[in-house]
């Protein structure tokens, strides 16, 4: 049940196709299964709360031991709940969005496979199918960033994305080859039930470093987080859905899956703190610097993913609540804001900070909805925000205070930034063109819902506790106590919380000047990434036309110099074999290998082509007789009418080609001469001792003795080619029918050629 | 005999090479017929030489008797000749056709956009 369940939005992209190009009405039905998915995994969430982990497979590639196994724990089950109730919202917004639009069932059919990758890299259970569905998220991720592929930047946004994240799948791959190197194990069930700690095993570090960059592409970590900010390009509802609350937080759950069998050393906490610190800051102060609203957005995103990573790092009991319960708060007002943004692009047609003001009245709902979520993004009391940042701040407490002043500065920064993105564009004297019409209930009512799931959550901690709790216990292997709730006494932390709204109020109200004060304006690892691609391209530039050239010629001598080289290395090294036991030379045999030879030779000196393809024919003849000679009359007969046709055939067309004197000077003569004689000389010498380490007569035997009784010939060449290789011959006769069709097609080119010319 | 051959099939690689490295397009489709019956006759003589007896069951009797010329490079051979045919018909209309478009045979002139 629960593999099929898992997979099913990929069986429904024919019908997310079909449906979402069809009437608005219709489409937003789709986002009744990602819901009833919701329902599912919520009820799944209870059972496993009372009766454990549950695991369900079925068989796919069993020769490699990979099987479609899933693995429902708290943790997991805490991501597929966001996935897909997060997924049933934006399939109806998306519809709304969309409309009837050309593109709107590429939208929800490519979002269907998005969300069946996401909901099978949060449950997999072996680490080399959580990587396929890893790759899968990244390549639909590519997909929907350039979803408007008429548009450069889009496409290059995508690019980038798909780069800077498959490098870290690389990562993936190769640490779960490397774990299942040092501990026999690729199951995530099997690495957590046995309770193995690979700091002690082989590769530790390896493992670390490269988990860590697949975590750190995918949750655009510094500086690997530039890729986020440029995938604004897509729609806004892929932004809210994969670049916000889902897939972006694929790096958060693999760090958190990995921590009890690679966590707790030195290495893999200082790692996650400390870029999780630095992602934290930069991107705050980033958000604040843009004016553009989905990159100011996507920015706080990076700096929540910071905040959730260094939690992760942090490692206590109260970080990693902190973490997942930022994680969840943060999917409501981000998903919320997101989806506001998208609205008021929508219907104004812009998105720049500073072009919009005063739209309360216009659309009232969805400055609720963006009031409520800037509200919990800023950590006022009563929201989930709030107690996402009193945890915080507490699991703070007993670090080094750069860490805490680091986090109180991010908050106030992200507040600030909530407040600009959620508030200012309702507030102040009307600005921005205002829709004439009423904004539909659809582009409205999913960022209502999560903007109060915020305030719900907030008001009702014990709704969060259950997963929260769940998957904690689920990270640090222990019961965790995962009591919630607003009120805690006058502590530091309602300090901190207070103090930080004060910050808040403040940066707000000098918003304009602190944007222009932000310095620097970027840091160069976007630059370096550009620089690389350059450099990549500048090489391949300089590169290509040397190694291919598209002459015939030089890529002739490379090859014959290699294998001839190769050839003399291997006599020079192996030695020759003995001198071979040869026949003795009959005159009318000697006849026929002085006709090859002469022929040959003629052919290279002649002057005119009628020469040189008599000389061809002559060597020819030599061959068939030299077969006649040896026991091979079929082979002589075909060869014999074979030369005959193609001098036929080369006189008629060689008509043209009167004149053969040389063209090349004589010192490129003089090259091909001798490269020419050397390589000719290596066939003679590797022929003749080739002769001495004859095969027994194996397959001769064979053929010899069931040619009749099985084929029913007499003629064991004729049985050979058309009953026992039978395929072969018909491959053959492809060949022919093709050439003779090119030659039927060239012909008539060059006629109609002629007569136009 | 084999040392002939040897030097035979030698003779027609280094020739059929040669051809393929000059400038004119019929010296390069020559030489594309000199080097595959070069190969013809190596793997021929590779598969070793048996003098005048060929693979065929006699009338009288229900199987081949000894000594008997080996069939199995015979059959690779018979393949590889008629392919080779079809190859070198092909390459030798496309020729023609180049040579009409491009009213040269010089395969650099061609090459450079020339002609």
């Amino acid at each position: 049940m629960l593999p099929l369940l898992v997979l099913s939005p990929y069986l429904l992209i024919p019908a997310a196709f079909w449906l979402g190009g069809r009437s608005v009405r219709v489409a937003g039905l789709l986002a009744l299964w990602p819901a009833a998915l919701t329902l599912y995994f919520g009820l799944m969430l209870r059972s496993v709360a009372v009766s454990g982990p549950i695991e369900a497979s079925l068989s796919w590639a069993a020769s490699i031991g990979i099987d479609l196994s899933f693995y429902a724990d708290g943790l997991s089950l805490l991501f597929a709940v966001v996935v897909a109730g997060i997924g049933a919202l934006i399939v109806l917004y998306g519809s709304r969005y969309f409309g009837s639009q050309p593109g709107a069932g590429r939208f929800q059919a490519t979002l269907f496979a998005f969300m069946g990758s996401m909901l099978g890299l949060v449950l997999a259970d072996n680490l080399f199918l959580l990587f396929i569905f890893w790759e899968l998220t990244g390549f639909t991720s590519f997909l929907l960033i350039g979803f408007e592929h008429e548009r450069p930047e889009a496409r290059a946004s995508a690019v980038q994305a798909l780069v800077v994240t498959g490098l870290g799948g690389l990562g993936l791959l190769a640490a779960a080859v490397l774990i299942e190197q040092s501990t026999g194990a690729a199951a995530l069930s099997s690495l957590l039930g046995l309770g193995l700690n690979l700091a002690n095993g082989e590769f530790y570090p390896a493992i670390v470093v490269l988990l860590l960059l697949a975590a750190f592409t995918k949750s655009a970590q510094t500086p690997f987080h530039f890729w986020l900010p440029n995938a604004m390009t897509a729609p806004t509802p892929v932004s809210a859905y994969l670049h916000s609350a889902t897939m972006v937080k694929a790096g958060i759950y693999l760090v958190a899956r990995a921590t009890p069998f690679a966590g707790a050393t030195p290495l893999w906490t200082g790692l996650i703190t400390g870029v999780g610190a630095i992602t934290m800051i930069v991107g705050a102060w980033r958000a604040v610097a843009e004016t553009d609203l989905k990159r100011m957005l996507a920015y706080s995103t990076v700096s929540a993913l910071g905040l959730m990573m260094m939690l992760l790092g942090v490692g206590t009991e109260k970080a990693v609540m902190a973490a997942l319960v930022y994680l969840f708060a943060h999917a409501c007002y981000k998903g919320a804001l997101f989806l506001v943004a998208g609205t008021l692009e929508h219907e104004t047609g812009t998105r720049d900070i500073t072009g919009l003001g005063g739209l309360r009245h216009a659309m009232p709902a969805a400055a609720l909805a963006a009031a409520l979520a800037a509200c919990s993004m800023a950590g006022l009391p009563l929201f989930l925000g709030f107690l996402g940042k009193e945890l915080l701040y507490e699991s703070l407490l007993a670090w080094p205070a750069t860490l805490l002043i680091g986090a109180i500065a991010a908050s106030a920064l992200l507040g600030t930034a909530g407040l600009i993105a959620g508030v200012s564009p309702f507030v102040g004297p009307p600005r921005g063109g205002a829709p004439e019409h009423r904004v539909p209930a659809g582009l409205t009512v999913p960022a209502l819902v999560l903007a109060f799931l915020g305030l719900f959550a907030g008001i009702v901690p014990g709704s969060v506790e259950l997963p929260a709790g769940l998957a904690s216990g689920g990270i640090l292997r222990r019961p965790v106590d995962a009591s919630l709730s607003m009120w805690h006494g006058f502590t530091p932390v309602l300090g901190l919380s207070m103090a930080t709204l004060a910050l808040v109020a403040l940066l707000y109200a000098y918003r304009d000047s602190l944007r222009r004060r932000i310095w620097p304006r970027s840091l160069g690892s976007e630059r370096l990434y550009t620089a690389t691609e350059r450099g990549l391209d500048a090489l391949s530039a300089w590169a290509a036309p040397r190694l291919q050239s598209a002459s015939l010629r030089s890529y002739l001598l490379v090859l014959v110099t290699t294998a001839g080289v190769l050839i003399f290395a291997t006599l020079v090294f192996e030695g020759l074999p003995g001198w071979p036991a040869v026949m003795d030379i009959q005159p009318h045999e000697a006849c026929a290998a002085i006709l090859i030879v002469a022929g040959a030779i003629s052919a290279v000196r002649a002057k005119s082509s009628i020469s040189a393809v008599l000389s061809l024919g002559v060597s020819g003849y030599g061959v068939a007789l030299t077969y006649l000679f040896f026991g091979a009359p079929d082979l002589a007969m075909t060869q014999f009418s074979v030369e005959t046709l193609t001098a036929v055939i080369f006189v008629l067309v060689f008509y043209h080609f009167r004149d053969f004197g040389s063209l090349s000077p004589w010192t490129d003569r003089l090259r091909g001469a001798t490269v020419s004689v050397l390589f000719g000389g290596s066939i003679a010498v590797v022929l003749l001792f080739v002769g001495a380490n004859l095969t027994p007569f194996r397959l001769a035997n064979y053929f010899a003795e069931m040619g009749l009784p099985m084929a029913h010939g007499r003629n064991i060449v004729n049985v050979i080619l058309v009953d026992f290789r039978a395929l072969d011959t018909m491959g053959e006769i492809t060949v022919l029918a093709t050439a003779a069709f090119g030659v039927r097609a060239l012909m008539h080119i060059s006629r109609k050629e002629r007569k136009n010319g | 005999m084999e040392l002939i051959l040897a030097i035979a099939s030698g003779v027609l690689f280094g020739t059929g090479f040669y051809l393929m490295l000059r400038r004119r397009l019929a010296q390069l489709i020559i030489g594309l017929g000199l080097l595959s019956n070069g190969a013809n006759l190596l793997i021929f003589t590779a598969g070793g030489l048996t003098r005048a007896r060929a693979p065929v069951i006699a009338e009288d009797a229900s199987l081949l008797v000894r000594p008997f010329a080996d069939p199995v490079p015979q059959a690779l051979v018979l393949t590889a000749i008629v392919i080779g045919f079809g190859v070198l018909a092909f390459s030798l209309v496309l020729a023609h056709g180049i040579h009409t478009m491009a009213g040269t045979d010089d395969i650099d002139e061609i090459r450079s956009g020339g002609g």
